[in-house]
């Protein structure tokens, strides 16, 4: 599903470069689940801006589904994110003006889907129906991140990646969230990479990649 | 459908979720519009009324006066040169093609005696036309006739202010008889009263042309043509304005002999011509005034401009989000100039009203003027307040669309 070769990717910084990434190849096979863990610095935001189409690699390609997305257009991967990838994010991201079905029919209405009655169906899927009409900050940090994952895998993606997806719960609803995750991933079949530093959370996961100073330093299976 | 609303629906709510910001960015277009509208409308209410009133003089009249005449002793004013004469307006008749009712007029000043009552004024010595080419209307009795003209009748029809000087309001003074100079002559009608602008028929009295000949030594030409004070006509249309007026040039440049660089010796205004005039001089200072009406419009838009810059700087993190859920910059773009135009043209109808508001109020104080507010001056405004929107939306909608996700994300 997700195949990377020898990514490279380099900042400008002042008049000098700031290599982040210096030689990234991995792969995940469709319908797996992974975490990427390591130190900071060692480049595993980076990694995932690339897996998740916000940024462009140096050098390298990056193969989504088949098709080498490494060299695509900013249009192009717009695309790629609309209709391809569920983002979760270590913030929830929600938007705070809509309340959380809207932010469910958000991401949805961007992959071209215009279908009420999914978004809803979704939220009720993460225990949230009665919470439809709530803004974000009448909500708990957990039902945030339910809300952010029902937005994310509504319009049934083919890969998941999220960004430490319970950096910022407690261990009660670090677990509820993990256990929700797993079971809509094993629901879904869809491909799922995660960052954490939490070695609990990367438990979940089938398969764990160490990155260290922009390389892969070894891959642990579980 | 669902293409247009939805943005406009997203714009909406952002717009209402600061409404004091979004109110205050307004109002630069509200006092911007609202000024253009209402200066517009009291302009083209204004020159509407000066215009029917240089028309109810008859919008088909021309009227021929002695023009400046240059001899040695320099430039002479106009009324004082005589060089129009009873026969130029024969032949005017005669020969210059869709001209009707050609009116000779010998201009005098005299008293009038009726009874206790003494007054003076203007009598005009014409034709019977005379009444047709003024659009003159007769409130009681009649005008004089072509008949009355021939025998030379020792007859008069007094304007409206003349009459009630002489009799007061509510008498009626046909078939008396009042002394005009030295002669004793009958009134035959009082004329309605007209009002006009410039010089009003109310204050004069009209006599036949041939009766002032036999009373009054008259003024000949060495030719030995009977002078007259102007020439008045109407024309079948006032579509032949210039036509008319290059052939009654070339006639009198004729008739009075002129050499062929010599100036006319005369000066033939049309109706059509002052009111065209008038107009493109009011025009001019609408079109001045509204410019500087219009210079508020553009502050108003700079306002807008920088507020979307501060509205986009606010919500980099949303852009982020919606860019992350794989939102195209095409959408982002839209989003903003929509957001940007909706704020200009709400303001721009709310100014509208508010100027058509200011313009009815002048309206209702000021008697003379009704305002115009045209369907183009409304198309106007509401286009220029969009359109101010998108112009300066563009540059913040643009730099919204152009955020790079990853930075947008991080921010906060």
């Amino acid at each position: 599903m997700i195949k990377l070769e020898s990514i490279t990717k380099t900042y400008p910084m002042g008049d000098r470069e700031l290599t982040v990434l210096h030689g990234i190849t991995f792969q995940v096979q469709r319908g797996e689940m992974v975490a990427i863990m390591g130190p900071s610095g060692s480049g595993k935001s980076t990694t995932l801006n690339v897996l998740g189409c916000l940024d462009r690699p140096t050098t390298g390609s990056y193969f989504l589904d088949g098709r080498d997305v490494s060299r695509l257009n900013r249009h192009e991967l717009a695309d790629v994110r609309a209709k391809k990838i569920g983002f979760i994010f270590q913030s929830y991201n929600l938007l705070p003006r809509m309340n959380a079905l809207e932010n469910v029919k958000l991401g949805l209405k961007y992959a071209g889907i215009h279908d009420s009655a999914l978004a809803k169906e979704a939220l009720a899927r993460v225990g949230l129906a009665e919470r439809a009409h709530h803004k974000p900050t009448e909500l708990s940090g957990g039902e945030q991140q339910r809300v952010a994952i029902a937005r994310a895998l509504s319009k049934r993606p083919p890969v998941i990646l999220a960004d430490e997806p319970t950096g910022n719960l407690d261990s009660r609803a670090s677990e509820e969230i993990m256990k929700m995750l797993v079971e809509l991933h094993r629901e879904q079949g869809n491909t799922l990479v995660m960052i954490t530093h939490e070695p609990d959370m990367a438990a979940y996961c089938e398969r764990i990649i160490h990155l260290k100073d922009g390389l892969v330093l070894r891959e642990e299976r579980l | 459908m669902r293409r247009v609303l939805d943005p406009l629906l997203s714009a909406w709510t952002s717009v209402i979720a600061h409404k004091l910001r979004s109110f205050l960015t307004m109002l630069g277009i509200v006092i911007g519009v609202a000024s253009v509208i209402a200066l517009l409308a009291i302009g083209q209410g204004a020159q509407n009324q000066i215009i029917s009133s240089i028309e109810s003089l008859g919008a088909n009249l021309v009227q021929i006066s002695p023009g400046f005449s240059f001899g040695p002793g320099g430039v002479r004013g106009g009324g004082a040169t005589q060089t129009l004469t009873l026969e130029d307006a024969t032949a005017i008749e005669e020969q210059v093609e869709h001209v009707v009712n050609v009116a000779p007029v010998l201009q005098s000043s005299s008293q009038l005696i009726a009874g206790s009552e003494n007054t003076s004024a203007s009598v005009i010595g014409t034709t019977s036309a005379y009444r047709i080419t003024y659009n003159l209307e007769v409130a009681t009795g009649a005008f004089f006739s072509d008949y009355d003209y021939d025998r030379a009748a020792k007859v008069v029809v007094l304007g409206a202010t003349v009459a009630e000087e002489l009799y007061g309001e509510g008498v009626n003074p046909v078939g008396e008889t009042i002394k005009l100079g030295n002669s004793i002559v009958r009134v035959i009608g009082v004329l309605a009263e007209k009002g006009a602008a410039m010089v009003s028929p109310d204050d004069n009295v009209y006599v036949p042309l041939t009766f002032v000949q036999q009373t009054s030594a008259q003024q000949r030409t060495a030719q030995g043509d009977l002078v007259v004070s102007s020439i008045a006509l109407s024309l079948e249309d006032a579509g032949y304005s210039t036509e008319v007026t290059e052939d009654i040039t070339q006639l009198l440049r004729t008739r009075h002999r002129l050499l062929a660089d010599a100036d006319d010796d005369f000066r033939i205004m049309s109706t059509e011509e002052i009111a065209a005039q008038v107009s493109t001089a009011m025009n001019t200072m609408v079109i001045f005034l509204g410019a500087i009406a219009a210079i508020s419009l553009l502050v108003g838009g700079i306002g807008v401009m920088n507020i979307m810059l501060v509205s986009v700087l606010e919500r980099t993190r949303e852009i982020g989000i919606r860019k992350a859920l794989g939102a195209q910059e095409r959408t982002i773009w839209t989003q903003f100039l929509i957001e940007a135009a909706l704020l200009t043209f709400t303001g721009g109808l709310i100014g509208m009203a508010l100027g058509w508001g200011i313009a009815l109020g002048v309206g209702y104080f000021v008697e003379e003027i009704t305002p115009m507010v045209t369907p183009d001056i409304v198309v106007l405004a509401v286009g220029v307040s969009v359109g101010i929107g998108l112009f300066f939306g563009f540059y913040p909608a643009w730099q919204a669309s152009r955020l790079n996700p990853i930075d947008a994300l991080r921010s906060e």
